[in-house]
């Protein structure tokens, strides 16, 4: 029998591919035994791809004997996807009873390079409905347990995408991003979560949320594995027309070149009521980490910070509202038929969205109406250019920001039954996306026993710069070597 | 600000949503929460700044108006509820 590779990282399972000390299809099947032991009490999976994972598993076998050290690096390497990423045959719901049974007709950008390289698909991860949620509380199937205590939330919105990384069973996953749903999960649960340069990663075949705001990116156990893979999904897509067409630069070569000299600003703004103390003391241990590498730290201020969540709160509706528009009971989807159209839509739409999809969609609803959109909607949009500016006017002066993540480590299940509670947990990863700017969530330590995430935010498109930050930290760190008591049973490595 | 219930009802029809009473006292009744939270937004001085459009630093994407191959009619129709002859299935429009 093969020794056994769960919880171990990309970069290690690619070398041993490679070495020839197991096979794609061995891999496979160690993620799909270690799933299918702990997803009963986890509740990460939605639609499970066996089949087609054993069948991408043989073909990146052969892949692997034809080309060697040639083969790309997720040839063979198991995967999970959060579910609004569409794939060609397979069900994709965005965790929605209004889209219980879709097949997708085609397969999204993102997707499609990981399938390109050799990437072996083990399922799809349950997420907040739409990805509207910060707790994954808010998924029409069931919630996700944290895989550090299942008592807890994993975060959302992608918490099955951090929880399946954080409980060993795929060494990577893609998750989105519109208002924190990477990197407050990986803080939550104790891995690294990567929120691109908005237009770095195309979203086409993303199920969109706000499409100003939406973002792709990777969970992984190490930055080297989030620079492999961001690597392979980021690039221009004629298919996206707000995919940027600029060069990437390479982020693994980034990696090599450390902190020495790197000017770090510490937003004052960020450290505020509200900030757990655990969090704050290891968000600043991290920081003097980064210090004693050679960085330079100074404190900065982006006075806006406090309006960023009013802002979300407008624009991402406002988006959302007509975004989701699409779900009328026509062409996909559910549909509770009714005498007229107009009645057909009212009731398909009660029937078929939850809560909070439900709740945003009024607020959009509201804020691009006749008499209210300059008071709401474009008031929001010009506060967003404030944000906007502040980051840039900082960016003169330094070269990355460091600050939490989230403010609090992963609450219990049910501790935030009010919804302006839970909008509170995005606070300090919104303004990033309002901005457009790069953002990784890197473990730092825990609190009270629960994960603790670093927050490195970067200009526009110095996506390397932030990956190359964090990992300077956690190479000297180390924290990515802790796993959670899901991610040791059953002689994981 | 606080909403009424004709607000709410009129909100909802226009985003299509068939609320039922219950959902609608709810939903107003957190709406105005939210709405009383976003009134920050009124603390920021925006005299001076455009509103934003797009922040990848794009204009006018153009491209090239070649045809190319589309996942056709069959795959197209494949997950509605209803279909006829190659095309989606409505009840009447008009009353």
């Amino acid at each position: 029998m093969a020794e056994s590779y769960i919880g171990r990282t990309v970069a290690e399972m690619a070398a041993a591919l490679r070495g020839g000390r197991i096979t794609a299809v061995e891999l496979a099947g160690q993620a799909i035994a270690h799933r299918d032991r702990v997803d009963g009490r986890v509740g990460a999976f939605l639609a499970r791809t066996d089949a087609m994972a054993l069948e991408q598993a043989r073909a990146a076998d052969e892949r692997i004997a034809r080309e060697g050290e040639a083969a790309p690096a997720l040839c063979g390497i198991p995967v999970a996807l959060k579910d609004v990423l569409v794939l060609e045959g397979v069900e994709t719901t965005a965790s929605s009873q209004i889209l219980k049974g879709f097949l997708p007709p085609y397969t999204g950008t993102a997707v499609r390079r990981l399938l390109d390289q050799g990437a072996v698909v083990i399922g799809k991860t349950n997420c907040d409905e739409f990805a509207m949620g910060s707790s994954n509380e808010n998924s029409s199937f069931r919630p996700v347990g944290n895989p550090w205590d299942l008592e807890r939330v994993p975060g959302g919105s992608s918490g099955g995408s951090a929880a399946v990384v954080a409980a060993g069973v795929v060494p990577y996953s893609l998750g989105t991003d519109t208002g924190g749903s990477i990197r407050q999960p990986a803080s939550l649960t104790g891995v690294v979560g990567f929120k691109p340069t908005y237009g770095r990663v195309s979203r086409y075949g993303l199920i969109a949320f706000a499409s100003s705001l939406d973002q792709i990116g990777p969970f992984t156990r190490t930055v080297e594995d989030t620079a492999l893979v961001y690597q392979a999904i980021a690039g221009h897509d004629p298919l996206d027309s707000t995919s940027s067409p600029t060069a990437v630069e390479d982020p693994v070569e980034a990696l090599r070149s450390g902190v020495e000299g790197i000017r770090l600003g510490v937003p004052r703004e960020y450290f505020v009521e509200g900030v757990e103390p655990g969090v704050r003391a290891a968000v600043e241990t991290a920081i003097e980490t980064l210090r004693s590498l050679g960085a330079s730290v100074e404190e900065v201020s982006l006075p806006s910070t406090d309006a960023g969540l009013a802002t979300y709160y407008i624009i991402a509706p406002a988006e959302c509202s007509s975004n989701l528009a699409r779900f009328d009971g026509v062409r996909f989807g559910l549909r509770v038929e009714e005498p007229s159209l107009l009645q057909t839509y009212l009731r398909s739409r009660d029937a078929g969205f939850g809560p909070e999809v439900k709740r945003r969609i009024m607020l959009g609803t509201y804020a691009l109406s006749s008499g209210y959109y300059d008071a709401y909607y474009r008031k929001a949009q010009k506060v967003r250019t404030v944000i906007a500016e502040e980051f840039d006017r900082v960016f003169e002066r330094v070269d990355a920001l460091v600050c939490p993540t989230s403010p609090t480590v992963a609450f219990p299940q049910g501790a935030r039954s009010d919804p302006l509670a839970m909008y509170l947990c995005d606070v300090l990863t919104i303004p990033v996306n309002l901005a457009g700017l790069p953002g990784i969530s890197v473990p730092c330590g825990f609190s009270e026993g629960l994960p603790v995430g670093l927050q490195v935010i970067g200009p526009r498109f110095q996506d390397a710069r932030v990956l190359r930050v964090a990992h300077a930290y956690e190479q000297a760190a180390g924290f990515t070597a802790q796993r959670s008591p899901l991610a040791l049973e059953a002689g994981a490595a | 600000m606080t909403l009424s219930r004709d607000d709410v009802a009129h909100v909802a029809l226009l985003a299509r949503l068939g609320l039922s009473g219950d959902e609608m006292e709810h939903l107003g009744s957190e709406l105005d929460a939210i709405l009383r939270a976003i009134d920050k937004l009124n603390e920021v001085d925006t005299s001076a700044v455009a509103e934003t459009a797009q922040v990848g630093g794009l204009v006018n994407v153009w491209r090239e108006d070649e045809p190319s191959e589309s996942i056709g009619a069959d795959r197209a129709l494949a997950n509605a509820p209803d279909r006829e002859d190659g095309m989606f299935r409505v009840g009447a429009i008009q009353e």
